[in-house]
């Protein structure tokens, strides 16, 4: 563990913490003026997450201490997420704790404790919301288990910094079956972090809601933790799907004066990257729910054949 | 066996038979206490379950020893037992004896009177199904196995009717006890054909013959067939969901957590030690029916109603991803590649040993659930954390391994099983390499299936509010049943933490069966569990747990230290609807329909829906099981067909009966000249 990866991890964590808010905010935005609106201020997110915090949290009489344990939970497993994913440099500390796969099973554990949670309180939009979250849970979750493995059979390894790595030095290209893959990884991003067309995180009307109805209970703290966790989760995936997609950028344990160059550029990438998000929810309606298989099904078949097309044409 | 007289010079294989004697002989104890529910639940059990724990250690300490053979003068004039102890013996000794010390534990706090069987017989019965299976696993020849088994079965047979005055239990026995006994054909003729017309049923004999590929497949096949009915792979699976509802819990937990896995040993036993070479169509063959099975098993458990059906068909879908490893061991192996194939089994023995915690675990979590409460039903429960908070957090840690969430037992497996399928590409075969990443998706699916069917059951029975009112009166578990517990959760624990230290366990196992381990690479890497290499993959749940914990603790801290921890109790909010019960939560019903609607080709499902000008408005749901329907109700009704025809034989008067029997005479002369 070198002293300059160790300040890669922290300096990971702490623009994962500062920066997700601004991505939503920065979301919000674009959405808001391609829709004709007044948009609310770049920096919304954080003044909503500092009157959270300043709130008392009113709880359920009969919640149990699953409850208000789930927000801390939540937000450490989408920390962690953030800290494993090599958004800034490979060089990364924690990362060979945690591969593809603990990484996917890290926001299933999350995702497992919201649900559970949302059933605690026991009202009808609680498990109603938990039920809609598992359902697009357990589509999602194969779907990007399959596009993680088409991008680790290129250098064999589930390994993301290796994977980073391996793919930041390859020829500039249109590789098949990484394009199948980055395709479904979209779908599922979208669906994973509550986006039209699956979900609407600007929602509340109670029977199409899905996240929304999650966390319906919660006030005060515990709303701004989850609040938060949900925005260094779209966090997470965008930095996911950049450093699978377009690796370009991103700092390596040799080249340790790139870490300079890796913060603009990502932050050019992920501004780009809302732009996109805020064009495709204002492009897109709202689908019915029994659609969502049929839209997930569609990512996982994609998935499973960017890596078939890998094992069979070898690119 | 010298030193027969001298305890401190015995082989832990006579330990191993002194721990199948003891508990032989707790059972017996049992016999002379027959109603007095205090002295066997309260001695006896306990000390089934401290014996348990000796088997535990002794086994644990031999995996690094040299097999050991013993011969008992037992059984028929001629015809001895033999037993051998083994690295693969010894594994699953060691799986059984740590399951079942928690189970017997919890059963010592469980049993009540008036159910059924009287104590002291369940007692005896118990400890004669735990001691059987400890000898199926040490029997070294074809006569010794079979009787084992057989006990086996006849032992959980009974276990599973103790409450025999109601009819649908013992329907669910006699249906168990059919499918037991025509596997165990299946299992005697793969050991006639593994002799090879030598007529020497010894596995050491039939080590030694090389069978020629057709006959070794038909031993196979055969043997599939048998292990196959025990362990539940469709079509077989029938008597799974409905015995394992039926039985007591503690030993529902037993049969699901330690017994399938005999199954699993039986399979192992035949297919990579007494048979030396693997076809490699074996292995798609496995993995075919594993895979189903899985599929199958899982999208049914994520349906039911009943919690203990549920549990079942999670048996069957675990079950199925521990065939489909082997399989995979098997087709590595067949084409030599050993590391591979060794992965492979790694992750179908971790999965062998997290699955006998976390599955034990659960079932005695819902004994405690019926015990406190009387339902089994999900659609009548909820709320219980707030009542039985032991058993909600302790079934909590099963819950979250049996959904293979890191950092905890079940995850460990997967990941390894994950791993062996990402790195096939390289089989010389191309269309088995392109079936390979299809076979990883069907892994995945059934994997984050299995998440949403445990949120199910957790959030149904111990989250939300009570549907019924008498659900506030649930009593709390009592001590013994939280001990039993607490030992199968830290099992769950450990295993997910430690996943170094236990592959340096099973890499005897695979050394064994198919010459390779993974122990020395795994060792090399301190906390990280490193399959192949650490460039290709890497996984520490030590520094993942400690990075979930560090920062939960931060982040509570700071947001107390910047902010406040101020909290107001209120009634739920709910969108400020005032009028709501317990009756609006979803019930285990409506959390299966998405699953029912979207994999509606799986069930044979019979609806009965209200019209909207119904007074009483009734809905009811019966998911059906196409297996039943397409190959059991056709034999079934061809049985009756075919008895009722030869019943017409039967007339009741004593004429007609010597008449048959002055035919059967005349026809045997006939034939018979000398």
């Amino acid at each position: 563990m070198s002293v300059l990866g160790s300040l890669s991890q922290l300096l990971e964590i702490v623009v994962a913490l500062l920066l997700a808010p601004l991505l939503v905010g920065w979301v919000n935005q674009w959405r808001a003026w391609l829709q004709n609106k007044s948009a609310p201020g770049l920096l919304q997110p954080y003044r909503v997450l500092h009157k959270l915090f300043n709130k008392e949290s009113v709880v359920a009489q009969h919640a149990s201490p699953l409850f208000r344990s789930a927000p801390y939970i939540v937000f450490s497993c989408m920390l962690l997420a953030s800290a494993i994913i090599p958004t800034l440099s490979t060089d990364l500390p924690l990362a060979p704790a945690a591969d593809a796969i603990a990484l996917v099973g890290l926001f299933a554990l999350a995702r497992v404790f919201m649900s559970l949670a949302a059933m605690d309180v026991g009202t009808a939009f609680g498990t109603m919301g938990a039920r809609r979250e598992m359902l697009i849970g357990f589509l999602a979750e194969p779907a990007l288990l399959m596009v993680l493995f088409s991008a680790s059979l290129i250098p064999k390894s589930t390994s993301l910094a290796t994977i980073v790595e391996t793919l930041a030095h390859r020829d500039l290209a249109i590789y098949p079956s990484l394009a199948f893959a980055g395709v479904a990884f979209t779908m599922i991003s979208l669906a994973e972090n509550a986006r039209v067309p699956v979900d609407n995180p600007a929602t509340h009307l109670e029977l199409t809601m899905i996240h929304e109805a999650l966390i319906l209970e919660y006030s005060g703290r515990h709303l701004a933790l989850l609040e938060w966790a949900a925005s260094l989760k779209l966090f997470a995936y965008s930095c996911l799907g950049l450093a699978l997609f377009l690796p370009w950028g991103v700092a390596e344990a040799h080249a340790p004066l790139t870490l300079v160059l890796a913060l603009p550029v990502l932050v050019l990438k992920l501004a780009t990257g809302g732009i996109v998000l805020a064009f495709m929810e204002t492009a897109n309606a709202k689908m019915r729910i029994f659609r969502v298989p049929e839209f997930l099904g569609t990512a996982f078949l994609l998935a499973v054949i960017g890596v078939l097309v890998y094992i069979l044409l070898g690119v | 066996m010298a030193g027969l007289l001298d305890p401190g010079r015995w082989l832990p294989l006579d330990w191993v038979l002194a721990v199948a004697a003891s508990w032989l002989l707790v059972g017996v104890l049992g016999l002379f206490a027959l109603r007095r529910l205090g002295w066997v639940a309260k001695v006896l059990f306990p000390a089934g379950g401290a014996i348990a724990l000796g088997l535990f250690a002794v086994a644990g300490a031999t995996m690094f020893s040299a097999p050991q053979h013993a011969v008992l003068p037992l059984g028929l004039p001629g015809l001895p037992f033999h037993f051998r102890l083994d690295p693969l013996a010894g594994f699953f000794l060691m799986v059984i004896g740590a399951a079942s010390a928690g189970v017997s534990a919890f059963a010592a706090g469980y049993f009540r009177k008036g159910e059924g069987t009287p104590p002291g017989l369940l007692c005896f019965e118990y400890h004669l199904f735990l001691a059987s299976m400890t000898l199926v696993v040490v029997a070294d020849d074809a006569y010794a196995f079979m009787v084992m088994w057989e006990t086996m079965a006849l032992s959980s047979f009974f276990l599973v009717i103790a409450n025999h005055r109601i009819a649908e239990i013992r329907q669910a026995g006699y249906l168990y006890l059919l499918i037991a006994h025509v596997g165990a054909i299946g299992i005697l003729l793969a050991f006639g054909v593994l002799q090879a017309n030598t007529g020497d049923y010894t596995f050491a004999n039939m080590r030694a013959q090389q069978l020629a590929p057709f006959w070794g497949s038909v031993a196979f096949l055969l043997a599939l067939f048998g292990f196959g009915a025990k362990a539940g792979i469709v079509p077989l699976h029938v008597w799974l969901p409905e015995a394992h509802p039926a039985a007591p819990s503690p030993v529902s937990a037993l049969m699901s957590g330690v017994m399938l896995k005999t199954a699993i040993y039986g399979l192992l036993r035949v297919t990579f030690d007494l048979l030396h070479v693997q076809l490699w169509w074996w292995g798609v063959l496995l993995l075919a029916l594993g895979l189903a099975t899985a599929v199958f098993g899982i999208v049914f458990a994520a349906v039911q109603v009943d919690m203990k059906r549920l549990l079942a068909y999670s048996s069957i879908e675990n079950i199925g991803l521990v065939f489909a490893g082997i399989g995979l061991a098997v087709l590595f192996s067949a084409y030599g590649m050993k590391p591979m194939s060794a992965l492979a089994l790694t992750a179908a023995l971790y999965h062998v040993a997290s699955h006998a915690f976390f599955k034990s675990l659960l079932f005695v979590g819902t004994g405690s659930v019926l015990h406190a409460t009387g339902q089994r039903s999900l659609g009548k429960l909820g709320g219980l954390i707030r009542y039985m908070p032991w058993v909600a957090w302790l079934t909590l840690v099963g819950t979250l391994a049996s959904a293979g969430l890191p950092p905890l037992g079940g995850f460990v497996s997967e990941w390894l099983l994950l791993q062996s399928f990402l790195f096939t590409p390289g089989l010389p075969s191309s269309f088995l390499n392109m079936l390979i990443p299809v076979v990883a998706a069907l892994i995945a699916l059934v994997a984050a299936l299995s998440g949403y069917t445990m949120v199910k059951f957790f959030g149904v029975i111990f989250l939300g509010q009570p549907r019924e009112e008498h659900l506030v009166g649930a009593h709390r578990a009592g001590g013994w049943e939280r001990g039993g517990m607490l030992w199968l959760a830290l099992g769950c624990v450990a295993l997910g933490l430690l996943p170094v230290q236990f592959i340096q366990l099973i890499d005897n196992v695979t050394r064994q069966l198919v010459g390779f381990g993974l122990g020395r690479t795994a060792a090399g890497s301190g906390w990280l569990l490193v399959p192949v290499d650490i460039e290709r993959a890497s996984y520490g749940p030590v520094v993942f747990l400690v990075g979930l914990a560090a920062s939960f603790a931060l982040a509570f801290l700071l947001v107390r230290r910047l902010y406040h921890g101020r909290l107001r109790r209120a009634a739920p909010w709910d969108c400020g609807y005032p009028w709501q019960t317990a009756r609006m939560q979803d019930t285990a019903e409506g959390f299966g329909q998405p699953i029912r609607q979207i994999f509606e080709p799986f069930f044979r499902m019979q609806r009965e829906l209200p019209s909207p000008f119904d007074r009483e408005p009734r809905y009811r749901v019966v998911v059906g099981d196409h297996f039943w329907h397409w190959i059991y109700q056709p034999v079934a009704d061809l049985v009756e067909r075919l008895s009722r025809w030869i019943g017409r034989l039967q007339q009741g008067r004593i004429a007609v009966y010597l008449l048959y029997s002055f035919l059967t005479l005349v026809g045997v002369l006939l034939v018979v000249r000398r």
